[in-house]
C-alpha cells in the first residue's frame, strides 16, 4: 500500500470520527422521533400540548402535558430572577471595576461553582435551603419550586457571568475611553456604552442560561417533587420534565408501552425546546462577533 | 451627584459578585459540616447497607472509576481524530461547518436528552442491556464535544513553521501530525480530556435513565457487568429521610469533591508544565 | 442471583441478601425496586430468580408466566398494614373512616376534592397535599382495591412514589400533607411522622378508629389495611443451589430480620408451612384470584393443605 493511499485511508477514518457529532444529533433526533411517533399515534398532538392533566402512569390516563411544562418554567423562572441581575452585575464588576488581581482569584472560584456536580446542589436545596426557608415561610412544603429554583440559579449564575464578561470585554477599549473622556462615570459607561454594544453577547447568555435551566434535572428530581400539578404557587411540590423522565426510569417501564413512550415524549418536547433556545442564542452570538470583526 | 450613583452602583455589583460567593462558602461548610465526621477509611471501603453506620461508597466508587476510564478510552482517540480532522483537513469546507454547528449544538443538549439516547440505542438497540458498557458508551457521547474544542484549541497553539519545517524535509500530512503536531499539542489535549471526565463523574441524570442500579453489593468485574455511581448512591443516601443517611450523602459529596478536585489539578498542573516548555 | 419488585418488601430483601453476603462470599445477590407490577413483568419474563411482591400474583401475571413456562413458588414472608400519616403538626388529624378515605383517593376526586374540609367539615379550610405509593408498586394496588373496591382505581394528582422514601420526606415536611405508605417505613420513621388509627366502621371486628401496631396487623383487626407480603421463587432458579440455599436462610432467619426492619413475622408456625412449600417445590398460587383483604395466611394455607 503507497503512502499516498494510507494518507487517504487515515483522512476518511478522521472524517468518520468527526461525522460522529453528526451521527450523534441525528441519533437523538431518531431515537426521540420513533417513540414520539408511536406516542402520537395513541394520543392526539393537541391533547399532549395543551392537556392540563397528566396522569399517564394511573389507570385513568391522562396525557395533557402542561403541568410538566409549567413546572419547569416556575423553577427555572425563580432561578432566571436570580441568575440573570446577579450574573450581569457580577461580570460587569469583574470586567469595568474590578481589579485584575481580585479578577484573578475570583474567577476560577466561580468556574468552581459551575463546575459542581449537580446532585450535590440538590442536597444543599433539600437539606439547608428548604429547612432554612420554612423558617420564614412556615407554609413551604418540603417539596416545592422555590428552593430548586434558587439554588439553579445558583448554578447557573457563574454561566451568565462569565459569558456575559466574554461579551463585554469584547468591546474595545476604544468606545470605553471615548466615554471616560467625555467625563463620564464607570457606572455611565458601563451602563450606556459597554453593556449596549455588548447586547447581543449578553442576550445569547440569557438564552443559554434559560436552556441550561430547563434541561437540568437533579436539582429538581431531589428538591422539587413528583406531583404534576398546573400552578403558579412555587410553595407546593410541583414535578418538572426532566424529574418525571427520572421518576419513570427509576421504576420498570417495559419497552413498547405507552408509559415507555412517554418518557421520549417528553424528552422530545425538551430537546426542541433547548435546540430552538441554543440556535437562536448561537445566531446571535455569530452576529454579534460580526460586528466587531 | 453622579459621583455618588457611581459608588452606590459599584457597590451594588461588587455585592452581587459576593452574595454568589457567599453562597458557595454556606454549600462548601454545610457539606463538611455534615460529612466530614462520616469519612474514614471505612467508609471508603464499606458497601451499601441499610444500616447507615455501616453503609459505605467502596461499590460506588469502583463503579464511578470503572466508568470514568472507559469513557476516556472512548473519547479520547474519537474526540481527538475528529479535532484532527477539523483542524487539519477541514478548512472551510461546509461539511466542516456543517459538523462544527452540530458538536457546539451537542456541547449545550441537557444530558438526561443523552440518557434517553442511550436507552434507546446502546441499552435497547444494541443490546448492550445496563452495563458499564452502555453508561461509559453514553457519558463519551456527552464528553464528545468538550473533547473535540480543547483538541483543537490545543492543536491551535501549535506553530505552522512546525508543520512548514516537517513538509519541508518531505513528511506527509499525517506523518506530520503524527509525529511533531500531536505530541507538542498532547498536554492540551489531556487537559481537555481530564476536564471532560471531570464533568462525566458528576453525571446522574443519564445513568439513571439507562438504568444504573441503586443497589449494587458488588463492584464491577467487566464491561457487561451492572454498575452504580458515586453521584447515583449519593441521591440514593440524599432519597432517605433518617438524618443519619443525611451524612452518608454529605461524605458521599466530600469522596466525589475530592476526585473531581485532584482530577482538575492535575489538568491544571498538565497545563502549566506545557506553557513552561513550549516556547519554540 | 437477581431479585426485584415492590419497595414494600425491599427492607426485608436487602436485609437478608446482606446478612446471606456475608456468610457466602462468592454469590453476588442484587436486590431492585422496580414495583410490584414491575417485578412480576421482569419475573415472567425469565429475567429475574426471585420477585418480591407486596400483594398476590394476579391472574393475568399467573397467565404471562404460563405462557413463558416460568413456574413459581408463592412465598408470603411478613405481614405488612399500610399506615395512613400525616405530619406531626397536623392536630386536627385524629381518625379516619374507610369512607373519608375513599372520598379523598377516588378516581371522581381528581382535580374535585383540593382542601381537608371538603372531606370532613370539621376539619381546616385549606390545601391537602396528598402522597401515595407508586402505581407499579403492590402497596398501591391494595390500597385501592381495599378502600375503592377496585384495583388500581383512584385519582391521578398527589404525589406518587415508587420509592417509600420520598413520601416519608415529603410527609414529614409538609404540614398539610396526608399519605398511606407501608408500616415497616413508618415505624422506621416513626418521630417524623403520625399516625392515623382507621375506622372501617364494621362491628365485628373491633369497634372505633384503629392504630396498625405489630399486633393488631397480625391479628387482622386493622382493616382492611392489613395483609401480607410475597416472593415468588422461580422453581428453574430454585434447582441452583445458591438459590436454594438463599430461600432457605431467608426462612431461618424470617422471624429476626422482618422484625429487625419494623415488619411483622408470621410465627414460626406459618414460616414451617412456608418452607414447606419450598422444599416440596409446592408451585401455583393459593393468594391468587382471592381478595385477601380480611383472611389470614394460616386460613389459606391451610385451605391449601386441605386439598
Amino acid at each position: 500500500m503507497t503512502t499516498r493511499t494510507l494518507e487517504w485511508i487515515i483522512e476518511r477514518a478522521l472524517f468518520l470520527c468527526a461525522a460522529l457529532s453528526v451521527l450523534t444529533t441525528a441519533g437523538i433526533i431518531a431515537v426521540l422521533a420513533i417513540e414520539t411517533y408511536e406516542f402520537l399515534r395513541e394520543v392526539p398532538v393537541l391533547d399532549f400540548l395543551t392537556g392540563t392533566e397528566w396522569t399517564p402512569l394511573f389507570s385513568n390516563q391522562k396525557f395533557g402535558v402542561l403541568p410538566l411544562v409549567v413546572g419547569t418554567m416556575l423553577v427555572s423562572s425563580i432561578a432566571m430572577v436570580v441568575a440573570l441581575p446577579m450574573g450581569l452585575l457580577s461580570a460587569i464588576y469583574l470586567s469595568e471595576y474590578s481589579p485584575s488581581g481580585f479578577r484573578r482569584v475570583v474567577k476560577p472560584v466561580l468556574e468552581i461553582l459551575a463546575g459542581v456536580p449537580t446532585v450535590v446542589y440538590g442536597y444543599f436545596a433539600l437539606t439547608f435551603v428548604t429547612p432554612l426557608l420554612q423558617q420564614v415561610f412556615p407554609t413551604l412544603s418540603g417539596f416545592n419550586a422555590l428552593s430548586p429554583g434558587l439554588v439553579m440559579g445558583l448554578m447557573i449564575l457563574p454561566l451568565v457571568s462569565s459569558l456575559s464578561e466574554d461579551a463585554m470585554r469584547a468591546v474595545p477599549q476604544g468606545l470605553r475611553e471615548g466615554s471616560y473622556a467625555l467625563g463620564a462615570t464607570r457606572m455611565q459607561t458601563a451602563l450606556r456604552v459597554v453593556v449596549p454594544s455588548a447586547f447581543s453577547g449578553i442576550t445569547a447568555a440569557f438564552i443559554l442560561a434559560v436552556s441550561r435551566a430547563i434541561g437540568e434535572t437533579m436539582i429538581v428530581a431531589i428538591a422539587a417533587g413528583q406531583q404534576p400539578r398546573l400552578t403558579g404557587n412555587p410553595f407546593v411540590p410541583i414535578e418538572t420534565m426532566t424529574a418525571y423522565i427520572v421518576q419513570v426510569s427509576l421504576g420498570d417501564t417495559p419497552q413498547g408501552t405507552i408509559e415507555y413512550r412517554t418518557i421520549f415524549a417528553v424528552g422530545m418536547l425538551l430537546f426542541l425546546m433547548t435546540f430552538t433556545l441554543n440556535l437562536i442564542s448561537t445566531w446571535l452570538r455569530e452576529r454579534f462577533r460580526e460586528e466587531y470583526a | 451627584m453622579r459621583k455618588h450613583a457611581d459608588l452606590i452602583f459599584q457597590m451594588v455589583s461588587l455585592s452581587a459578585l459576593l452574595v454568589a460567593l457567599a453562597a458557595l462558602a454556606a454549600l462548601v461548610f454545610d457539606i463538611v459540616s455534615d460529612g466530614a465526621g462520616r469519612l474514614s477509611f471505612q467508609f471508603l471501603t464499606s458497601i451499601a447497607s441499610r444500616n447507615a453506620e455501616d453503609a459505605g461508597v467502596y461499590h460506588a466508587l469502583m463503579g464511578s472509576i470503572w466508568v470514568i476510564a472507559l469513557t476516556g478510552a472512548l473519547a479520547l482517540p474519537i474526540g481527538v481524530a475528529a479535532a484532527i480532522f477539523l483542524e487539519e483537513y477541514g478548512s472551510r469546507s461546509g461539511t466542516a461547518r456543517f459538523i462544527e454547528l452540530n458538536i457546539s449544538n451537542l456541547a449545550a443538549v441537557p444530558s438526561i436528552i443523552y440518557g434517553l439516547l442511550g436507552l434507546g440505542l446502546f441499552v435497547r438497540l444494541m443490546g448492550m442491556g445496563q452495563s458499564v458498557l452502555a453508561g461509559s458508551a453514553t457519558l463519551a457521547l456527552l464528553a464528545l464535544p468538550v473533547v473535540i474544542m480543547s483538541t483543537r484549541e490545543a492543536l491551535r497553539t501549535v506553530p505552522n513553521s512546525i508543520r512548514e519545517g516537517s513538509y519541508a524535509l518531505g513528511a506527509t500530512k499525517w506523518q506530520t501530525i503524527w509525529n511533531q503536531v500531536l505530541p507538542m499539542a498532547m498536554p492540551g489535549v489531556l487537559t481537555g480530556l481530564i476536564l471532560a471526565l471531570s464533568r462525566a463523574i458528576g453525571e446522574t441524570a443519564p445513568l439513571i435513565t439507562i438504568g444504573a442500579l441503586t443497589y449494587i453489593p458488588f463492584a464491577p468485574d467487566s464491561i457487561w457487568s451492572k454498575f452504580t455511581v458515586l453521584p447515583i448512591q449519593v441521591f440514593n443516601w440524599v432519597s432517605r429521610p433518617q438524618p443519619e443517611f443525611k451524612a452518608n450523602a454529605a461524605a458521599g459529596i466530600l469522596v466525589l469533591m475530592v476526585l473531581l478536585l485532584s482530577m482538575n489539578a492535575i489538568a491544571i498542573v498538565v497545563r502549566d508544565r506545557q506553557q513552561r516548555r513550549g516556547r519554540i | 442471583m437477581t431479585l426485584d419488585g415492590s419497595s414494600t418488601v425491599f427492607p426485608i430483601s436487602e436485609a437478608v441478601a446482606e446478612e446471606f453476603q456475608k456468610s457466602n462470599q462468592g454469590v453476588n445477590v442484587t436486590v431492585g425496586i422496580s414495583g410490584t407490577g414491575g417485578g412480576f413483568q421482569k419475573f415472567c419474563r425469565g429475567e429475574i430468580d426471585i420477585a418480591d411482591a407486596s400483594r398476590p400474583i394476579s391472574a393475568s401475571e399467573v397467565e404471562a408466566c404460563g405462557k413463558s413456562g416460568i413456574e413459581f413458588i408463592e412465598m408470603p414472608v411478613a405481614y405488612d398494614g399500610i399506615a395512613i400519616a400525616v405530619n406531626p403538626k397536623a392536630a386536627w388529624a385524629d381518625k379516619i373512616t374507610v369512607a373519608e378515605l375513599k372520598t379523598l383517593f377516588a378516581p371522581e376526586a381528581q382535580g374535585q376534592v383540593k382542601k381537608w374540609n371538603q372531606v370532613r367539615a370539621s376539619w381546616p379550610d385549606r390545601e391537602i397535599h396528598l402522597f401515595g405509593a407508586g402505581v407499579d408498586s403492590g402497596t398501591y394496588d391494595y390500597f385501592t382495591e381495599a378502600i375503592m373496591g377496585k384495583a388500581k382505581a383512584s385519582r391521578g394528582d398527589f404525589t406518587s412514589s415508587e420509592d417509600d422514601n420520598v413520601l416519608v420526606q415529603g410527609i414529614s415536611n409538609d404540614e398539610l400533607a396526608l399519605g398511606f405508605l407501608p408500616f415497616g417505613y413508618y415505624e422506621e420513621n416513626a418521630a417524623r411522622l403520625k399516625l392515623v388509627p382507621v375506622d372501617d366502621e364494621q362491628a365485628d371486628n373491633g369497634g372505633g378508629a384503629v392504630l396498625p401496631s405489630p399486633d393488631t396487623i397480625k391479628t387482622g383487626t386493622y382493616q382492611p389495611l392489613s395483609r401480607p407480603v410475597f416472593i415468588y421463587v422461580s422453581k428453574k432458579a430454585a434447582d441452583r443451589p445458591e438459590v436454594q440455599k438463599f430461600v432457605e436462610f431467608f426462612m431461618t432467619n424470617a422471624e429476626t430480620l422482618v422484625r429487625e426492619v419494623n415488619y411483622v413475622g408470621l410465627g414460626p408456625e406459618i414460616y414451617g408451612m412456608v418452607s414447606d412449600r419450598f422444599a416440596k417445590r409446592h408451585t401455583g398460587s393459593v393468594f391468587s384470584g382471592q381478595n385477601t383483604v380480611g383472611v389470614t395466611i394460616d386460613q389459606l394455607l391451610s385451605k391449601e393443605r386441605a386439598q
